[in-house]
Order: C-alpha cells, then structure tokens, then sequence
C-alpha cells in the first residue's frame, strides 16, 4: 500500500458517520430487540462493536455483536494461489430469527458480503440481513447493495480505500490510496 | 596390427616403473619399452603425450547377470561399459540364472565373452551348489572351465563349518575364495547403515557388526586353513582393523573396497535415494575415514567396483522395495582418482590397487607391461572434465548415484591384447 | 520469519520439512476452524469442488475417518481406497496404482503406507499434492499436529513445555513427529523404553533426552505420551512379554504422580489397556485421548485447506 493516500474522511466524519447508520438502524428496525451485529474480519468486526456502543447509548440494553471470517467461503480459492489466513469465525449467540446487521468497513465487488452471507445462513436462519458499511465505492460486481452507508467515494478500480484504526481497534480515518502495480 | 604408444607416462607397478617412455606393442603383447623408440613400418602410433598409460585395470568384482538375467546386463554391455571405463578384465560373480556352479555355464560365461572380444572375462564360481550354502561346487571343473576364484557373493556362507571346509577345498584347487561377509541374523531385514540416518528417516539399520564379524569368523577361518581369502566389498572401518591385524598375523587374506565406500557416507539415502541402496550399505563418515586409512596403508588391496546392474523397474520403487546395488564400471576410474587428488594414494598406488593387486589375488596373468606380457592396457586422460550422464552409459542399466556427477579423468584409449577397444572420441 | 498466513508448500510429508511458522499457521488454522465442528452445519464450502482420495495401504479407521470428515466439512469429494480394495494384492507397484489413480484428477492424495518415505516416491511422480497419514517408522504429521494442537490447548503454548513421551521410539512414527514437531515449538523432549526400541542417535533428532528409566522422563513433565506397543511389530526379540513391559514402561497411577499435578497423559490409539496405561489413568481426568480425536478432524482441515493453495513445489 505504501505512502499515506488522502484523507476522504476524517476521525470526526467517520464518527459521525456511524452515528448516523446507528440511528438509521433504530429507525429501520424499530429499536434494538432482536438486533443483532455482525462484523466482517478484521475492520468490519471493530465498526461493529463502535455502531453496537451507540445503539446502547440511544436505547440502552446490550446488543449483541458477533464476528464472522469469510475466508473458508470465498470464491477465489485456486490451487497453487497464496493462501489466505483464516481467523475464527465467534458469532457466540444464535442467529435464529434475529435481525441481523452485517457490518464492513468497505462495500466494494460485493464478492465479500456473499461469502459472508453464506457464512451466516450456515450458522441459522435470521428473519432477515441487513448490511451497513462506512464507505461505498462503488464496482459492484454482484447484485448487492448497503442499507446503511457512511459515505459514498467514487473511485477508479486503480484505487484502494483503506479504513485505519488504532492500537484499541477504534477508527482513525479513511485513506484513499493509489493502487501500486 | 602394431602399436607405439609414444610420450605418455608409463606407470607400472610391477616393475617399479613410473616415467615418460615409449611402449612398443607387436603381435598382442609388449615387445618394448624405452625411449625414442621407432614403429615398424604399418604401426598405429598414439600420441600419449599428458597421458598415463598403466597395465589394463582389473575390476575384480562385476555382477554380468548373464545368463538369464539379460534385461538389467549381459557380458556383451556389460563389457562394452568395462572397456568405457578404461577395464581390460573383470571378474564376474556366479549370482546368475543358473548360477554359475558347473563347467558349462563357466564355459558359456568365458566363451561369450571371448567372442564379444571387448574385455577378458574370467568368472567366478560359487562356493556351494546354486549358491544355496549347502554342498559345495564342483571347485575343480570350474577351475578347468576358467574360473579363477569362488564365492557365493551376493549371500553368506552362513554355515562356519562349511565355510571352512570350502577354504580347505579350494586351496587343493588353487582357488581363491571371495567372502561376502554378512551375518544375515544381525542383518536382518535392514536396508540401510545403522545409524542417525536410519532413524530420522524410519528405515531399518544394519548394523556394523553384521559385517564385521562375519570378516572376522571368516579371517580366523583363513588362518585357521591356512588357505587364501579375500574379503568383498569392504565398508566397516572394523573390518580393515579385523584385516591389517590379521595380515600383521601373517593370514593369506586380501581384500577390495569399492569407489562408494570412500567417496559416499549413508547421508545420500536421504531422500529415499534407491540409487543409493546397496548391501553393504553406505556408512558413516568413520568408515568411510577408515577405508581411506585401508587404503592409504595397504590394509585394503584393491578397488573393486561390485558393479551391480538393475533395471528402472527394480530400483524405481519405495526404498524398501528396491533392490540392492550400483553400477559401477564407469564411473570407478574417475572417482578413484580422486583419490590421488585427495593425497590417499599416489598414482602407482592406485594403478597397484586396479589392476596388479586384483592379478595378483586372482592369479591371473596380468597386471603387467614388462615385455612379453599381453598387451592389455589403459590409456588414461587424468585431467579430462566431463559430466556421467545415463543416456550415455554403455551399460543396460542406469542405476548409479553418480549420474549427473562433474568426474574427472577418463580411459582414453582401452588396449586389449594390443587392440584398441575403445578411443575417446 | 516467513510471509505470516502463507504456506508455501505442495505435499506435507513430514513435520521435519515443515517451519516452526508452517506449523504456527496449521495450528492457528486448526484452532479458528474448530468452531465449525460445532455448529449446526459443519459444512464450509472451501474445497468444492476438489477431489481427495484417501489412499491407505494399512488399515486405519481413526486416521482415515477423520481425514475423511475432515474434507467432508470443507466439501471436498473423497474417495476411500484401502488395500483390501485396491489392487496392490495383485502386484500392482505404487507408482502404476498412482498413475492410475491420476487418471480420476485428484487435488490431494491422503495416503498411509507401511515403507517409511513412500510418499517422496509418490511426490515425485504425481502432480498433485501429497498428504502422509503415516509411512512406516519415519512420520505421522497429522498426529503430530494434532497432540500439539491439544497441548498447546491445554497449556496455552508449546514454548518449554516438558513432555515425555515412552515407548517403542524406534518403530513409532508418532514419536518421530512429535519430536520433529514440538523441537521446533521449543518444547524439551524426554524419551523412554527398553533400550531394544531406542534407535540410534535419536537424540540427534530434536530437543530430546534419552532417559533409562521412565521414572526419570516422567519426572516434572507438562505431557506424558504413551506410544502403542503392537505385537506384530515389536515380535518375540524385543521384549520378554507385555506382562513385564507394563510393569517397567506402562503408565500407573504412582508413576504418573511424578509429573506435574496438571500434567496431562496421551496416547495416539488405539490402547492397549493394562499394557501402555493403566485403566484408571486412562479414565481420569489428566487424560486427553478424546480431545485428541476432536483436535484431529480441525488439523486435518488445516492440512487439507493450506496444501490446496500451495505455493512452490517443494524439494522431496
């Protein structure tokens, strides 16, 4: 990734960002119960537990907040390709007709929510799956879409966008950074 | 067709010679030796210059699997690889089908070979019918049939007692007899060198000791008869001690090395290596240390090859499957002149090692260019570079650890009874 | 230290051709995979798709059902071949049954075989990748990874773990991977049996202490693994009778109170009761022998997930 790119959102837009997909979601679902987040490994996983302190904030009560690795569900497992590591999947509470928000930090091919997906169906059957991201840039190459979005950046396919956190996994900023070839 | 040989160094033991004169060979045998000799009208001149020319080397154990075990060797490539490899004669063991226990297969032996004309072939023949260690051959035909010793090489006498009897019977016979000294109890089902190895790759070791004292029944069974023996293939630093003691004794016993035992330690199995499968099997770094000590002192007398032919499909197998043995014609000059580099012997040394020494335990008449012998010689280029590949080898078989090895040294020319067999090219 | 997270090997032969990181990874993915074995569906769909034969040459329920749900839960196809269905009774060498078996275009071969290193020979012939269920006395990975797995489980590292491990050395390729395996973790290894089964120079194989006494390896250990003694191994030279070996190299209750109070006792199965390990310390708590079952299914998928994506073809 190399030298820092742009900021396209600072530490106070990515907070309030997420504010705003908190409020968004009580409203969608008309309070928290059966709530219930799921972050995406690694960056999703961290939103998940800031969007979950919010929701406890505003509503109070505890909302569950699950992680889910999407590694042994990805569709670009070839023979003799790097391997990618796989973390633990720790969704400790079940997902039977819960309302679930999957959360991740960036929607890009669309490739990553449908392993995801299909990560959570093996685990249950929620009455239904939301998703929330805090950037999307577009390049979709499945018919998926967010319902709660932080922010939308238009990029070239030559981009990355990276969500930075630090030492206690809370959000810095988002960078925009130009793809090294 | 006459022969001068002009400007190579002459080394030959026998009669301490060691310097650049000419060799002059008329009607098969050496007629002169000296310098600024002339060729009579109609000779073949070589040019030896920064040549060595030695007495025709002497492979006193080959395995020519003929008869009846053709599709790994037969004595016709079998002595084509010989002459590649700079060998005038060679002496082949009796383990064929049928063994070679009785006069006509020794004569099929020797008469092919004579009409194949690329190398002397004399046979050995075994100690016991069909090499089963029960009752012992028929010593005397064999001898008559050309046969120069006798062995059940490949399998122990593993009887003491008939053991000693065929030393007893072979010396009324004038037969030296080959020991393959193995106790096959301590052997067992092992495939490999006892040792680290062994265990970090799971293989069953064979110990040391199943060679050593199976050198040492047979050393005391030699002094005991007082007749000759000559040990096989030795690989155990305690067998050379076992020897230079009894030779110090003054027991008639002799003995042969091979180029692997002291060019290779068990290390090259690693990997599973088949072609690094033999029996004995590869040893330690102190064996290997100590035949270049036999060497060195005299213990060990000559270079053997023990050149064990083997098709792909019998070596191309899980190492316990594979059978055992190398090749080794071809590659042996080369490797045993790294001897001579590595300071262990000097070049009449060697030259005394693979081909006076082995004439000598054999009692053939060779190993020698005074005049009058039979023209067998070696020409040998000491500082030619070339790499062993398989395609090349004149052997049937390909089943050497050496393939791929950057050897130097090679025959140049191989001389039988003044005909050249084979001339680099 | 290599790429974290990549493993750039085709076969997994033995734990001895394996880093210290390969072996952190494998356990690491083993670790994170368990919660799959716990759900509902312990189905992932990683390996759809892919084609495991499991080639076994000796018979072996425990490995070879547990490689078997192990390529199950990551949707691989498996197809069982073992000797009394295969055709090697009919002479059939292990290079023609491979070329054969090349032929149904297997990702993996998971094979057992009873001569040690068959499985370089069959990597060198094959395109595919090659996984060792044990070959004769040179390794068992699989096992090995997996009683790592479960004392790192137990223990929270493998780093100075003191662990035993008594028995027939010379024939046990679990003892050979083990050491292989835990030298690398930085565990110390202490080593016991009759001297008729402790094979040359294996203290040259890893961290590892020959003790003549059991008593001594025993002593202060974390781990105590007992290795099966199997008569038609072993035969009548090694050992009078069991008898007598129980008695001196068995595990009892007063033996085991030499190790450490939270010392845990294994044993790679099927035991032999009354002759490695007395029933009452097979029973009690210290004893781990089903979690090692368990443990075995999660490596098994590690195994099988990291070969598949296999960088450079390695050296045999």
């Amino acid at each position: 990734m190399g030298e820092a790119g742009t900021v396209i959102l600072d530490g106070m837009g990515v907070r309030r960002s997420l504010t705003r997909i908190a409020h968004e979601i009580l409203e969608r679902n008309k309070g928290v119960e059966k709530v219930v987040l799921v972050g995406i490994r690694t960056g999703g996983v961290h939103l998940a537990h800031e969007i979950a302190l919010r929701l406890e904030e505003i509503e109070g009560g505890t909302v569950p907040v699950g992680a889910v690795d999407i590694t042994m569900y990805r569709d670009d497992i070839k023979g003799h390709s790097p391997h990618h590591p796989v973390g633990k999947t720790d969704i400790p509470f079940s997902l039977e007709g819960k309302r679930v928000v999957l959360v991740d930090d960036v929607l890009f091919t669309g490739r990553t929510i449908r392993a995801a997906m299909d990560a959570l169906m093996d685990h249950g059957r929620p009455s239904c799956i939301q998703l929330g991201v805090l950037i999307d840039r577009g390049h979709r190459e499945l018919p998926i879409r967010a319902d709660f979005v932080g922010r939308n950046v238009p990029t070239s396919l030559k981009e990355s966008v990276v969500v930075t956190f630090d030492a206690d996994n809370k959000p810095i900023d988002v960078l925009l950074e130009k793809e090294e070839r | 067709m006459n022969l001068l040989i002009t400007g190579g160094r002459v080394i030959d033991p026998s009669q301490g010679l060691d310097g650049i004169v000419d060799l002059l060979i008329v009607d098969g045998k050496v007629s002169a030796l000296g310098e600024g000799l002339t060729a009579p009208a109609g000779s073949r001149v070589i040019d030896a210059q920064g040549l060595i020319v030695t007495p025709g080397l002497i492979d006193m154990h080959v395995h020519l699997r003929d008869p009846g075990l053709e599709y790994k060797e037969d004595i016709i490539s079998g002595t084509r690889a010989a002459a590649a490899g700079g060998f005038t004669s060679l002496c082949c063991m009796p383990n064929t089908k049928p063994v070679i226990d009785n006069k006509t297969v020794a004569s099929y032996v020797v008469n092919k070979a004579r009409a194949a004309g690329f190398a002397n072939v004399f046979p050995a023949g075994s100690i016991t019918q069909g090499s089963k260690g029960e009752s012992l051959s028929e010593m005397g035909e064999l001898k008559e049939a050309g046969c120069v010793a006798v062995t059940d090489d490949g399998r122990p006498v593993v009887s003491g007692e008939l053991m000693r009897r065929a030393l007893e019977y072979a010396r009324g016979m004038g037969l030296v007899v080959i020991s393959h000294a193995e106790d096959p109890s301590l052997a067992a089902d092992g495939v490999m060198n006892d040792g680290y190895v062994a265990t970090e790759l799971g293989l069953k070791g064979i110990p040391w000791v199943a060679e050593d004292s199976a050198t040492a029944r047979d050393v005391y069974l030699s002094e005991l008869t007082g007749s000759a023996l000559h040990v096989a293939h030795v690989s155990t630093k305690g067998s050379v001690r076992i020897i230079r003691n009894a030779k110090a004794r003054g027991v008639r016993v002799t003995c042969e090395t091979a180029p692997h035992y002291f060019i290779l330690t068990d290390e090259a199995v690693r990997g599973y290596n088949t072609n690094a499968k033999m029996n004995p099997p590869l040893r330690s770094e102190e064996d290997r240390q100590a035949i270049r000590q036999g060497l060195a002192d005299g213990t060990i007398d000559a270079i053997a090859t023990d050149h064990a032919p083997h098709h792909k499909d019998e070596k191309d197998l899980e190492f316990n499957l594979a059978m055992n043995g190398i090749l080794g014609l071809e590659s042996s000059l080369p490797l045993s002149l790294r001897l001579v580099a590595d300071g262990v012997l000097t070049l009449p040394e060697l030259v005394e090692k693979m081909s006076c020494a082995p004439a000598r335990i054999l009692g053939l008449s060779r190993g020698s260019l005074e005049p009058g012998s039979v023209a067998d010689i070696t020409v040998i280029d000491p500082e030619l570079e070339w790499t062993m590949e398989a395609e090349k080898l004149a052997s049937k078989s390909k089943n050497s650890p050496f393939i791929g090895w950057e050897l130097k040294g090679k025959a140049a020319y191989t001389i039988l009874a003044g005909k050249i067999v084979t001339a680099r090219g | 230290m290599g790429d974290a997270g990549v493993f750039n090997h085709k076969h997994i032969i033995a734990l001895r051709d394996l880093s210290a990181d390969d072996i952190r990874l494998l356990l690491t993915t083993a670790e994170n995979l368990k919660e799959i074995n716990s759900r509902d569906i312990k189905k992932v769909p990683t390996l759809r798709g892919k084609t495991i034969i499991n080639l076994f040459y000796e018979a072996s329920t425990r490995t070879r059902t547990s490689f078997e749900i192990a390529a199950k839960r990551l949707s691989a196809d498996t197809v069982n071949i073992s000797p009394s269905t295969s055709s090697s009774t009919k002479g059939e060498t292990l290079s023609d049954t491979a070329l054969n078996l090349l032929a149904m275009k297997p990702d993996i071969i998971v094979m057992r075989h009873n001569v040690s290193g068959a499985h370089y020979f069959l990597a060198k012939r094959l395109s595919c990748s090659i996984i060792n269920a044990g070959d004769g006395a040179h390794e068992h990975p699989s096992q090995g990874l997996l009683d790592m797995l479960t004392m790192k489980e137990r223990f929270g590292r493998l780093d100075g773990l003191k662990v035993a491990i008594v028995g027939d050395i010379t024939h046990s390729r679990v003892a050979r991977s083990n050491i292989q395996g835990l030298t690398k973790m930085g565990s110390q290894i202490f080593v016991a049996g009759p001297p008729t089964m402790m094979p040359p120079g294996v203290e040259r194989l890893g961290n590892v202490t020959v003790c003549n006494d059991m008593r001594e390896a025993v002593d202060g250990a974390d781990v105590v693994m007992m290795l099966r003694i199997q008569l038609e191994r072993q035969g009548k030279t090694l050992l009078p009778t069991m008898k007598e070996y129980s008695r001196y190299y068995g595990l009892n209750r007063e033996t085991l109170k030499l190790a450490r109070p939270d010392a845990m006792v294994m044993h790679p199965g099927p035991i032999n009761r009354g002759v490695e390990l007395s029933s009452e310390v097979a029973d009690c708590d210290q004893s781990h022998i089903l979690n090692q079952v368990e443990n075995g299914v999660a490596v098994r998928m590690a195994m099988l997930y990291h070969v598949c994506g296999g960088g450079a073809v390695e050296a045999g």
